[in-house]
């Protein structure tokens, strides 16, 4: 026998704790929840097979399809929102600026905070009888309108709005780390040709940050799909269904409204989602690696 | 807004490019210090000064009645004691769930970078994956499985599925950081007759103080942020100080006083802000780390 095995013991051991919540919380409820979402299940699990019958109901339901289209909405917007103005604001900070620091302390601060704490600022903030609106039009402009919290239209903005408050940070992190890691040979090159400080940035920073970018906007899109703390607290999916969301309405129906088959369904298909998220970045990341390991 | 970019070689004095940089770190340092400004101002006012509108305006005097109310007396529907329940919950919550998950992720960094039993790389595999997945697909049946050992809607449950679900991270990232460590230090010790946890707690865990540091940090900000599990799994006596705050702003019943409900949110950023700003590099750190697995 390999003498390695032996010594192995004491690690295989203290990894065991790992092993059962791997496999047994992550794999054995999931697999659970999928079953459940083949059932009739209500307020408690029945063993009644109904099929896709669940998927069927939660694809005919208006509120599921309006929740699709409005994570849709406000992830785009949010991911590239956080994106640009991160970036923008590395490549600010990456100028060698005075207050540099103070500058950053300022741009992250709010990736701190909670989602709660988030959502409930800027329904102050928005609120149309006391807040931005209302300054405004005390100021003389009487037409002035910014009430996007309770515009059935506008409601998905104010959380976009909230939510690349939050997030923006996170990139400029991530963005001026991977500027700083950028020779200043290329620097020099570049202003010897004389190009352009913004196309130094456009057409030689941005390409080489970009599995640096790709990473952080993939890390805010796995927590679009997740997106529920800010709803629940600045919208609470009004005005209408204007800002329902999908892990919302699996919490309302499992929770609330005793409907766990549908709950389940939902549940399934946001995992799903994940996967069709996740799978072509791996896959590209994992091409990237490939020829360069070979090499 | 102005172009953050100026044109041509590196300004040398203050240029049209150079103020046009400023111009646009200044309007963007304003556009995120203004909601916490908001906050503050708004919660030193009354009901009074609040319904005229003038949502930036300075506190004509200072008023910290509202912060004495949303400690003690504010309401969440009927009940009205305040967010300081909420506030000993998540101490209690949050501390015992961070001490945790930052030793058992740093044997799991230390086991599957250093030892690598057998399937240490499905292990590590499925957790990244399922630090991926949504948490709706574990809840039904981790609330039905707490129930049945006694733990669901009590602070031990609520801190075990906080354990649980924050190995992905704390894993990942001391897996990363004992990565760096040469292995020959490890080969060394087992010469010498040191076994696994000797290794760990004389010659590992020290090295790693740094690591455990800003992994604290971040787990701390994320269980004490928490809002969705908290809500499922702490039961209605031991709340987060997240969920009540939303209880408190989002009750429907009566006036809303909203000087009482931004103290309230202040109250409830308070820790997360002051571990931020204290520490500020070491939590760059931990974002950092934490965002470059992709």
């Amino acid at each position: 026998m390999h003498p390695k095995r032996k010594r192995n013991l004491a690690a295989t051991v203290a990894l065991l704790p790992t092993w059962f919540a791997a496999i047994v919380v992550y794999i054995g409820t999931m697999v659970w929840s999928i079953r459940l979402s083949f059932t009739d299940s209500t307020l408690f699990p029945s063993s009644n097979y109904v099929g896709f019958a669940q998927y069927a109901k939660l694809f005919s339901s208006s509120k599921w399809i309006a929740s699709l289209q409005n994570v849709l909405v406000f992830g785009v917007l949010y991911v590239a929102g956080c994106l640009a103005l991160g970036f923008l604001l590395a490549a600010a900070l990456d100028r060698k600026v005075r207050f540099e620091s103070a500058f950053r302390t300022i741009f992250l601060y709010p990736y701190a905070m909670s989602f709660v704490v988030t959502g409930l600022i800027w329904q102050w903030m928005l609120n149309p009888t006391f807040g931005i609106q209302a300054s405004i039009r005390s100021l003389g402009w009487e037409s002035f309108v910014f009430d996007w919290v309770v515009n059935r239209d506008m409601a998905i903005y104010a959380l976009v709005l909230a939510g690349v408050w939050q997030g923006a940070g996170l990139v400029m992190v991530i963005a001026l780390a991977g500027m700083r890691g950028i020779e200043g040979e290329q620097w020099k090159a570049a202003q010897i040709d004389g190009i352009p400080v913004w196309r130094i940035y456009v057409s030689i920073i941005l390409p080489q940050l970009g599995p640096a970018l790709a990473a952080a906007g993939m890390l805010l899109a796995m927590g679009v799909i997740k997106t529920y703390d800010i709803v629940v607290a600045m919208t609470n999916g009004g005005p209408g269904s204007s800002t329902e969301v999908p892990a919302k309405f699996i919490m309302d129906n499992l929770f609330g409204r005793q409907n766990l088959g549908l709950a389940t369904a939902g549940a399934t298909v946001l995992v799903l989602g994940v996967i069709a998220a996740v799978a072509p970045f791996r896959y590209a990341m994992h091409m990237r690696n490939r020829p360069r390991g070979a090499a | 807004m102005a172009s953050p970019h100026p044109n041509g070689p590196r300004p040398a004095r203050l240029t049209a490019g150079s103020i046009g940089l400023y111009a646009f770190l200044v309007v963007a340092a304003l556009f995120f210090l203004l909601p916490l400004y908001t906050m503050v101002v708004t919660s030193l006012k009354t009901m009074d000064e609040i319904r005229l509108g003038q949502i930036f305006a300075l506190p004509a005097t200072l008023d910290f009645s509202a912060w004495a109310t949303a400690w003690s007396g504010a309401c969440m529907g009927t009940v009205c004691v305040g967010i300081r329940a909420g506030f000993w919950n998540s101490v209690a919550i949050t501390v015992p769930s961070v001490a945790l998950s930052v030793f058992i992720g740093a044997i799991n960094g230390y086991a599957l970078s250093l030892w690598r039993p057998r399937g240490s790389s499905l292990l590590f595999g499925l957790l990244m994956a399922g630090g991926l997945i949504p948490y709706q697909i574990f809840l039904y049946p981790m609330v039905r499985a707490m129930a049945n050992i006694n733990l669901y809607n009590s602070v031990p449950g609520i801190v075990l599925v906080h354990v649980i679900f924050g190995l992905p991270l704390v894993t990942l990232l001391f897996r990363n950081y004992f990565v760096s460590v040469p292995e020959e230090l490890c080969k060394a010790a087992r010469v010498d007759g040191a076994g696994f946890w000797r290794i760990f707690f004389e010659i590992m865990l020290p090295m790693a103080v740094p690591m455990v540091v800003v992994v604290s940090m971040l787990q701390f900000t994320g269980i004490w942020n928490d809002f969705l599990l908290g809500l499922v799994f702490a039961g209605r006596d031991n709340l987060p100080m997240t969920v009540q705050l939303n209880n408190i702003v989002n009750t429907t019943m009566g006036e809303r006083t909203y000087n009482v409900n931004m103290a309230a949110t202040i109250l409830t950023a308070l820790v997360p802000l002051a571990i931020y700003f204290l520490s500020g590099r070491w939590f760059v750190r931990g974002i950092a780390a934490g965002a470059v697995k992709g």
